[in-house]
């Protein structure tokens, strides 16, 4: 997030768009209708189905999955034509207005009316009304992100937000909610392919050589695989072992039977976790590791903050943390780790990271709240980015063309899959499919779809039914809702009975590599 | 004003309260003032997640020149205010006001869970009220034990309609509002349905501003450690001690340790309270934090996880179908031999390693030093992307 969760409180107009905020980030959710129900905030989803926020909602566009940028573009025609942007902000923050202006010329409200299901006036209204605020954020999660379209999604976001000038001031900025809780650390940290820690690449010689000074060893140039890559790597052959910790690509992964089959090719395959998770049983080691509450260290939300973790009890049995079974592995591979202790790796990630250099332990423990970027170990912290200039100098403003998804609805698959999280589940389920009050609240998951689409196909709320896509086939029970669009269905991605993944669709977006869990084109029928 | 880092400027106000300078933002009111100073004034219906609401009359403080008596939590403090939060005619108001709640209040706290964290309880003390000196006709009503998270004992009801503020205030929801009249009115359910039937979303925002014990959290209600926490709790308020001087005064370090949520990227901070080893109950501190106390299903409920029969505790190495537990000298030399094997035939970028966005900082880093600095090659990702 270029600004905090705490900031959202502050914004006159809040967009909304591909997160259902108030069950997948249910406390980034209450600030979303605190501003609106407390602070006349006015509120815009953009979103196919009917979820929770819309009950909040001044204007809820229902645009097709995989619409974004059409639907976007759309408003900025409107704010360009009406002259509602922010000319000062465009003329000394950011450069190629004329190209965006040109690109965004072709659509009009009606012809993004045409592309998204939207009405066009209903697209006019919301882009008067998010231009017309002081401060207006955008709030967006994984609907935005898992396309094909995902980068092409999150430039055309950014653009918005810059022709509006709600970059660098509070209740404003560019609000990505990042779906599990250490997502934002775990990149900060480098736990990437391209990148060392503060996102510094691999390939560039005078950051390598740092990090080779510090370690005491050369490292390899080549950025590596991205998560997906590696699963195509190893189905192809060319990947023969994996270490997994954490992680249950056979649930998580776009077309799960895709990534059975790569990871049976491996040679070898270690997972560490906490539980025998569907990803561990395929492992040819598996190591027992401790859980958040058996451990130190910090996690980093969303918006950046950095907070600790602290051990409430001893792991159970011979389970260790992954800090210890790291350093043991690397000494047994012939590499002797620094201390391992969390307080000091903290002090190696802030020696190597500009953006965590005045993050520590026991700064942490004081109770103050630190945002990243902290340079130095008086810094307060940087709860809002970009406040005077962006990363780059000048905002670069990129035309962004509307293309469509991978798939799109057929004869033979006439409806659009569209995955996403329950209020009740998390992620792959090892979690929360354990806790008992959870279970009998949610036992299992459904299939929503319209009552328009249940009729045609003789479906009935509660009744079994078959969803199939060109990947696969699940059974699972139906919800008929009028929450949902004809010609669209939505399944959960939580429940390894019926998992969705057996159905989306693993074509990745060309940058950022992540598949496309928003658009299959899918059929149901009664079993 | 926008500061140079983007936060904003407050304009700074003092009063002085009970003979002490304080200073805070403009639009603060007493009550805000005199916490920020730690000078203690006794509330009830006041959490400082929601609107103030002035209905319990318990913070009532004399401010000079003012008409009447000022509720501290509603009265907003002005420049140069003079306040008295201790007087004897405030002292007398309010041992009066806890005297008419508890005269319809179940007075033998060793049997409710909530006894030793009860606002109410804490009052009865302060005041030294052993017994209500008000005798009337009192509820006797039937606990509700509907769903597998929220139980409701209106019996112990004090009616500051802190659950129905908290529900639509914070949550947004509104499943609970006044029903019925008088003597009869209780904070219920539309048409008395069960929570399951009603939008609830088992937040448990209301168990979390409850002063009493009318709504309580069912997952950390029961029997074995949980009521030998609650004979802890019960002890403390018996001999008037705070949690933390028991504890330590019982050698029972760790007691309750602050750390961050394991689901969303919300970052809510969460107090694990442990007894024996186990996570006893779930709360999460007020004000602090982005989630400032407030909870989801998830994060309120969803640890039993922490605990399960399900964890794995010995490594397991496969031999042919099956798994088999192992040492964990054998299991990591295995791996460093197998990996050094495929390393050495097919080079370093035959190697992948995904890990996790569910781990800490420290362990993502050490992972991908691993993987660049051990191994040799950079295939180090996680599920961002998923």
């Amino acid at each position: 997030m270029t600004n905090t969760i705490d900031d959202l409180e502050e914004a006159n107009a809040i967009l909304v768009i591909g997160s259902n905020t108030t069950e997948a980030h249910p406390i980034i959710g209450l600030r979303i209708k605190k501003a609106v129900m407390q602070n006349d905030c006015k509120l815009i989803v953009a979103e196919p189905r009917h979820i929770r926020l819309c009950f909040y909602a001044d204007r809820w566009l229902q645009h097709m999955p995989g619409t974004d940028v059409a639907l976007l573009n759309g408003m900025m025609n409107v704010i360009i034509e009406e002259g509602l942007y922010d000319k000062e902000f465009v003329a000394e923050r950011t450069e190629g207005f004329e190209e965006l202006a040109e690109m965004v010329k072709d659509y009009t409200p009606e012809k993004a009316a045409e592309i998204t299901g939207v009405a066009a006036d209903d697209i006019r209204e919301a882009a008067r009304t998010f231009a017309a605020a002081d401060c207006a954020a955008i709030v967006y999660a994984m609907g935005i992100t898992q396309h094909t379209t995902g980068t092409d999604n999150v430039v055309t976001v950014a653009n918005l937000s810059m022709l509006t000038g709600n970059i660098g001031k509070p209740g404003a900025g560019v609000n990505p909610l990042r779906g599990q809780n250490n997502v934002q650390g775990a990149c900060d940290v480098g736990a990437l392919p391209n990148v060392f820690t503060g996102y510094r690449s691999v390939s560039d010689a005078e950051v390598r050589k740092e990090f080779e000074k510090a370690w005491g060893v050369e490292l390899p140039s080549e950025p590596g695989l991205t998560a997906t890559a590696m699963i195509d790597a190893a189905s192809a052959g060319d990947l023969k072992a994996m270490y997994i910790i954490g992680e249950n690509p056979m649930l998580s992964d776009a077309n799960i039977h895709h990534a059975e089959e790569a990871l049976n090719k491996l040679d070898f395959l270690v997972v560490q976790d906490i539980f025998l998770t569907e990803t561990a049983e395929l492992a040819d080691v598996v190591l027992p590791a401790a859980s958040f509450a058996e451990k130190e260290g910090t996690f980093s939300a969303t918006d950046r903050r950095v907070q600790r973790v602290r051990k409430a009890v001893e792991a159970p049995g011979e389970a260790r943390g992954d800090n210890e079974i790291i350093a043991d592995l690397s000494k047994r591979m012939g590499y002797e780790m620094a201390n391992v202790e969390p307080a000091a790796v903290m002090d190696e990630i802030a020696s190597l990271t500009p953006q965590y250099a005045g993050i520590s332990h026991a700064r942490l423990d004081t109770g103050i709240t630190l945002h990243w970027p902290c340079p130095d170990a008086e810094h307060p912290g940087t709860p809002i980015l970009h406040t005077k200039y962006f990363t780059r100098g000048k905002g670069w403003f990129c035309p962004v063309p509307y293309k469509a998804p991978a798939e799109q609805a057929d004869a033979d698959y006439p409806l659009v899959l569209t995955t996403g999280r329950v209020l009740w589940q998390y992620h792959t389920g090892t979690m929360t499919r354990k806790s008992e009050g959870i279970n009998e609240i949610d036992p299992h998951g459904k299939v929503w779809i319209s009552l328009d689409d249940a009729e045609k196909y003789g479906i009935e709320t509660g009744k079994e039914v078959v969803v199939s896509t060109r990947r696969g086939e699940i059974d699972i029970e139906a919800m008929v809702t009028e929450r949902m669009p004809n010609g669209v269905i939505f399944v959960p991605f939580h429940y390894v009975e019926a998992a969705a993944n057996v159905l989306t669709n693993n074509a990745v977006d060309p940058v950022s590599k992540v598949p496309e869990f928003k658009v299959s084109a899918a059929k149901v029928k009664a079993k | 004003m926008t500061l140079s880092d983007g936060r904003l400027e407050v304009e700074e106000i003092k009063v002085e309260i009970d003979g002490t300078e304080c200073t805070g933002p403009k639009g603060s009111t007493i009550l805000d003032m005199a916490k920020a100073a730690d000078i203690y004034i006794p509330t009830l219906c006041y959490d400082p997640r929601m609107q103030p609401y002035g209905a319990c009359r318990l913070c009532l403080v004399e401010v000079e020149g003012a008409r009447g008596l000022l509720p501290a939590c509603y009265a907003e403090a002005t420049d140069g205010m003079v306040v008295k939060t201790t007087t004897e005619e405030l002292e007398r108001i309010r041992k009066t006001l806890v005297e008419l709640l508890l005269s319809d209040h179940e007075m033998e706290c060793q049997g409710c869970t909530k006894s030793g964290r009860c606002e109410l309880q804490e009052l009865a003390n302060r005041y030294g009220i052993t017994e209500s000196p008000f005798v009337g006709e009192k509820h006797e009503y039937v606990e509700h034990v509907e769903n597998p998270f929220v139980m409701r004992d209106y019996n112990k009801c004090i009616m500051c309609g802190r659950c129905i503020r908290i529900c639509r205030e914070v949550q947004g929801v509104g499943v609970y509002d006044f029903v019925n009249r008088g003597f009869k009115a209780i904070p219920g359910t539309p048409f008395d349905k069960d929570m399951q039937e009603t939008p609830c979303e088992f937040c448990g925002q209301c168990i979390s501003t409850c002063p009493t014990g009318a709504i309580k959290a069912r997952p950390y209600e029961g029997t074995g450690r949980i009521a030998a926490r609650d004979m802890l709790r019960n002890a403390c308020a018996y001999f008037k001690m705070s949690e933390e001087d028991m504890m330590e005064a019982l050698g029972l370090d760790n007691w309750v340790t602050r750390t961050t949520c394991a689901y969303c990227g919300c970052g809510c901070q969460l107090d694990l309270h442990v007894i024996d080893n186990k996570v006893a109950e779930v709360t999460s501190p007020k004000m602090v934090g982005s989630g400032q106390g407030n909870l989801c299903v998830k994060g309120r409920f969803g640890y039993d996880f922490i605990a399960s029969d399900e964890r794995l505790t010995k490594p397991l190495i496969r031999k042919g179908k099956k798994f088999v537990e192992a040492e964990w000298d054998d299991a990591l030399d295995l791996i460093a031999k197998k990996l050094g094997a495929i390393k050495k035939k097919e080079g370093a970028d035959a190697i992948g390693v995904l890990s996790s966005a569910r781990a800490t900082n420290e362990d993502n880093y050490l992972v991908q030093k691993f993987t660049r600095a051990v191994i040799g090659t950079n295939n180090v990702d996680h599920c961002a992307r998923l």
